[in-house]
């Protein structure tokens, strides 16, 4: 079992004929996932050989979907086409649609999500992203761009809003090993939220406890932490990132901005600490303290 | 800054006085000849101008010259004011608030609202918080003539101004959507003798993201105020924040820098309390050039004294990374002159680390954890 994804999961990629796609769609066939072609209006009836496979590309995300099945759709097309990409996946009723595309303007990305909010969605698609490394089950599936040689199949669910400390801790806890890893992405709208993620993972039988790394910036973690106390029985261990960002600087990812005195990671290390979640003071403590608790399992 | 946000507001009909930048007491002189009886304001990005002595008013082009003389090169929250706004006074009646901006928590946009005092906005939202409303914007369906007529009524304005509000409240909301701003605020909105409504000043944060499709917004950055190492980081297209720190920090992917440079400020506490003197993401790529890039910004900041260069080969391998420091100090030459603590992991580590030790380079020291590296940096930092 895991979250969102798994070996049956068939993958498209929109803008699987680019340079980030095709490396990455091979890399996605090398980790087993299942992909079935990819999306370009203007390649549209040709193929594509990658990780040798023969990949056929379509001319929309619908018929990809009619001719092969498709229920995933990981996105790679450059942030000025992002929106039109997105709304074309809803439109087609996709069910998990994964947004690689780092620099995505905030305006089309919330209103990508009012669309899938809207009455003209299927009311059947989650987005994961954009700005993510995507999501990995490890042993199963991998949509996205996570390294699935970093860790195995395991009792550790981990949702994160960073790509690099996803991998870190990955790669901390690689002898235990994960059920679903997933990046959520650092702007300040994205489409699952670590909420999102802490509730699947509380249903997932083969979850045994959850690390959530979250870092400066909006109030998401304090919410988290507000959804762990009343919905969350699994144990889960928290690491928050940006302790030294100075004020009103945006440190990396766009979502990454402390105002005045919100969004700070001490307000948010302070409010999961209060409901009980232990929170590491660096990636490798984080990872003792997930460590402490599997062993007493 | 405030000039800019008119400029915006002018672009959209947006109704309110620009007023005359100037740079110099004589500019403002001149400005002030025109305008007569104007207000000199202290062009920053900061709040809390007035109250810091950046705002004053002029009632003769010899009081202009004066202000500008006391406020140009005045600090105001740690920014120089290199330049004033003339603005004509305003007979003011009674003052607002208005905004719109993007409201993360709900993955929305909202409009805030009050008829009660303007500038003392957040003092109202404590001590009246009824007074301050906020209504919610779907950025599916926006705000058209019916949505501003409910906002308009939802916030009270007085009824002889409610046509002027619905139209300056679309107005405002050109701004917000066609600009691809974060935040669009009037404070203070006002209404001016003979019931004119005008936005006396203003706020406006543009999305980075969009930059590709508003290329006049360029003209809007602030170089006078940004760091010159900022300034060169950017020319090199490097992610790039200074701090004031001793030690340097470079990683890949913007969690593991941040989170680095936590570790080296926890790591420092040890060491004389050195602290972290910079972010600096590198991404993925991580090739000799960008290395080199990276490296010769913070080399550059006297304040350095070592570098921790922290890297996490996910989807680059650590031998690539290897050969990229490696490559980055042939690059440099004799302008590499403080020590480097390398930390390398994940994908490929061995190979990127027997190319380290090969290389024995007198200025690298090569840590196996990130805590230790972080230690390690933090002491070389405060030798």
């Amino acid at each position: 079992m895991s979250i969102y994804l798994n070996k049956d999961s068939k993958i498209i990629v929109q803008g699987m004929t680019g340079g980030m796609g095709s490396k990455h769609t091979t890399l996605m066939v090398q980790a087993g996932s299942t992909i079935v072609g990819g999306v370009n209006a203007r390649k549209a009836g040709t193929s594509v050989e990658l990780a040798g496979k023969d990949l056929p590309v379509f001319g929309n995300v619908a018929e990809a979907m009619k001719e092969t099945g498709a229920d995933v759709s990981v996105v790679f097309v450059p942030p000025a086409f992002t929106k039109d990409a997105c709304i074309e996946a809803i439109d087609a009723g996709i069910g998990l649609l994964v947004v690689i595309t780092e620099g995505v303007p905030v305006q089309d990305t919330a209103e990508v999500w009012a669309y899938l909010n809207g009455p003209s969605n299927h009311g059947s698609t989650r987005m994961i992203g954009p700005n993510c490394p995507g999501i990995i089950t490890p042993g199963e599936s991998l949509a996205g761009i996570t390294p699935h040689t970093i860790a195995g199949t395991g009792p550790v669910g981990l949702v994160s809003k960073s790509g690099t400390l996803t991998y870190q801790m990955m790669y901390e806890l690689r002898d235990y090993g994960f059920s679903t890893a997933i990046g959520i992405g650092g702007d300040p709208i994205v489409g699952t939220t670590h909420i999102d993620a802490l509730a699947a993972f509380e249903a997932d039988p083969d979850t045994k406890a959850i690390v959530m790394i979250g870092e400066i910036g909006g109030d998401a973690e304090e919410r988290a932490a507000a959804y762990i106390k009343d919905h969350v029985t699994k144990p889960v261990v928290g690491y928050v990132a940006g302790f030294t960002a100075p004020e009103g600087k945006t440190m990396g990812h766009a979502g990454a901005i402390v105002s005045g005195s919100s969004g700070t990671a001490q307000a948010k290390k302070e409010a999961l600490e209060a409901v009980g979640v232990k929170v590491g003071k660096t990636p490798s403590e984080t990872a003792q303290l997930m460590r402490d608790i599997l062993q007493n399992m | 800054m405030e000039f800019q946000a008119k400029e915006l507001f002018a672009k959209h009909d947006v109704p309110g006085a620009p007023g005359i930048v100037a740079t110099t007491p004589a500019e403002a002189r001149a400005a002030a000849e025109k305008l007569g009886v104007c207000v000199v304001k202290a062009q920053v990005k900061a709040g809390g101008r007035g109250k810091a002595g950046g705002v004053k008013l002029a009632k003769t082009p010899d009081e202009a010259e004066e202000h500008a003389t006391a406020i140009l090169g005045m600090e105001i929250k740690g920014l120089t004011v290199h330049r004033v706004l003339i603005a004509p006074a305003a007979s003011i009646l009674e003052e607002y608030y208005f905004s719109f901006l993007l409201d993360r928590a709900n993955r929305q946009y909202l409009c805030i609202a009050s008829i009660e005092g303007g500038v003392e906005i957040e003092e109202v939202a404590k001590t009246n918080p009824d007074a301050v409303k906020q209504i919610a914007i779907d950025p599916g369906t926006g705000v058209d003539e019916a949505k501003a007529r409910e906002i308009v009524a939802e916030a009270g304005f007085p009824e002889v101004l409610v046509e002027q509000a619905v139209t300056l409240v679309l107005n405002l909301w050109k701004v917000f959507v066609e600009e691809d701003a974060t935040l669009v605020e009037v404070n203070p909105l006002a209404r001016l003798e003979g019931d004119v409504l005008e936005a006396l000043d203003g706020k406006v944060s543009l999305d980075e993201n969009a930059e590709f499709r508003h290329e006049d917004h360029a003209q809007f950055e602030d170089k006078d105020a940004a760091d010159p190492l900022e300034a060169k980081a950017k020319a090199k297209g490097l992610n790039y924040v200074k701090l004031d720190g001793a030690v340097g920090v470079i990683g890949n992917g913007a969690g593991l820098v941040m989170s680095t440079l936590d570790v080296v400020a926890y790591a420092g506490e040890a060491h004389g309390g050195v602290k972290p003197a910079n972010f600096l993401d590198i991404g993925g790529g991580a090739n000799a050039q960008v290395m080199a890039d990276g490296l010769d910004v913070i080399l550059h900041d006297a304040q350095v004294k070592s570098v921790f260069v922290n890297v996490f080969g996910g989807i680059t391998a650590c031998d690539e990374v290897a050969n990229g420091i490696k490559g980055a100090l042939e690059i440099l030459g004799a302008e590499a002159t403080k020590p480097l603590v390398v930390r390398l992991d994940g994908n490929n580590v061995e190979e990127g680390r027997r190319i380290l030790d090969e290389l024995n380079h007198p200025l690298i020291t090569l840590v196996d954890t990130m805590d230790g590296a972080a230690d390690k940096a933090a002491e070389l930092a405060n030798a």
